[in-house]
């Protein structure tokens, strides 16, 4: 029972899905939507390192490396804005967030 | 080999499973101990993967620090969160096709067997015999810090505009908060510090100014 490419690549699409599914899911919550692009995140990673492993080209693991520095960066800015954002509105609801009226 | 194949389920399974239960966990803490537990599983399949460096960071960046946020944010925010789940069955119909519409998409793609080919096969064959030379580490730095060190570089910058960025969101002035301005300490001088006055006896200063 070989474990190929593929088993790497099912796993990140069902984490992806997941992701996708989680913002549906929770579409009034800010901080499951946030975790939930962080799943997205991590299947991208788990779908550039099996291609980097599976091609034996290391480009892909500086790649995921960066995706994982950009994401710890928008975690970072996302949640300073939902707690500057419950500080002068006191709730963290998406609807509510209409001020620009997108 | 087999044990290979037996910890790549084991960590693909639990990876799924907590990515499920980070989605429809009630209590947003639990949410972000499952994303722990997600990211934990998903450095396993990095492991497995030989990428022993991503696996590292991914636990240090992620469960260290990200996760952490998270449950910072989560337990500093006094929200209620039973409101926030109102209309979470009529939503989840709704991102049940969406998901669902993906998740078929991803695996016909997957089932056409395009990358399964050729190029992975000379790929997987070529991999093995640069492996044992040097660590997974080694080769990642010689790349990241020669031909990437640009990106790098702005890799780093983005850490730093974002730390700011962060800082400056979420700092706040209070009134009525005595903070010690340095500049002015340092610009004291005998001239503009020490007054002399002259007083009669049984007069006396009071904390306003005026004499008594």
């Amino acid at each position: 029972m070989e474990i190929g490419l593929g088993h790497y690549l099912a796993v990140a699409a069902c984490l992806f899905t997941l992701g996708i599914f989680g913002i549906f899911l929770n579409r009034k919550n800010v901080i499951v939507i946030l975790m939930s692009v962080e799943l997205m995140l991590l299947a991208v990673n788990i779908n550039l390192v099996a291609f980097s492993s599976y091609l034996g080209n290391l480009t892909g693991q500086v790649f995921a490396l960066f995706v994982l520095t950009v994401a710890a960066a928008e975690a970072a800015i996302g949640l300073a804005i939902v707690v500057v954002y419950f500080r002068n509105r006191g709730t963290i609801a998406v609807e509510d967030i209409n001020m620009m009226k997108g | 080999m087999a044990l290979t194949a037996l910890f790549f389920y084991l960590f693909a399974a639990v990876t799924v499973m907590s990515g499920l239960l980070v989605i429809v966990a009630r209590n947003p803490v639990h949410a972000v101990l499952w994303l722990i537990l997600a990211f934990f599983n998903a450095a396993g399949l990095f492991v497995l993967l030989g990428a022993e460096f991503l696996a590292m960071i991914l636990v240090v960046v992620y469960v260290g620090a990200v996760a952490v946020l998270f449950l910072f944010v989560v337990m500093m925010l006094d929200v209620d969160f039973a409101s926030l789940r109102a209309g979470f069955i009529r939503h989840a119909s709704v991102g049940a096709l969406v998901g669902l519409v993906l998740l078929v998409e991803l695996i016909m793609v997957l089932a056409t067997r395009v990358i399964g080919g050729a190029s992975v096969a000379a790929g997987a064959a070529k991999a093995p015999a640069a492996a044992p030379a040097i660590t997974n580490t080694e080769a990642l730095g010689r790349l990241l810090y020669t031909q990437y060190v640009y990106f790098f570089q702005a890799a780093g910058l983005i850490l730093l505009v974002a730390m700011i960025g962060a800082i400056v969101l979420t700092l706040r002035h209070k009134e009525g908060v005595r903070r010690q301005s340095i500049s002015a300490q340092n610009a004291r001088n005998p001239a503009t510090a020490i007054e002399i006055v002259n007083l009669a006896p049984g007069q006396v200063i009071m904390p306003s100014g005026e004499r008594r």
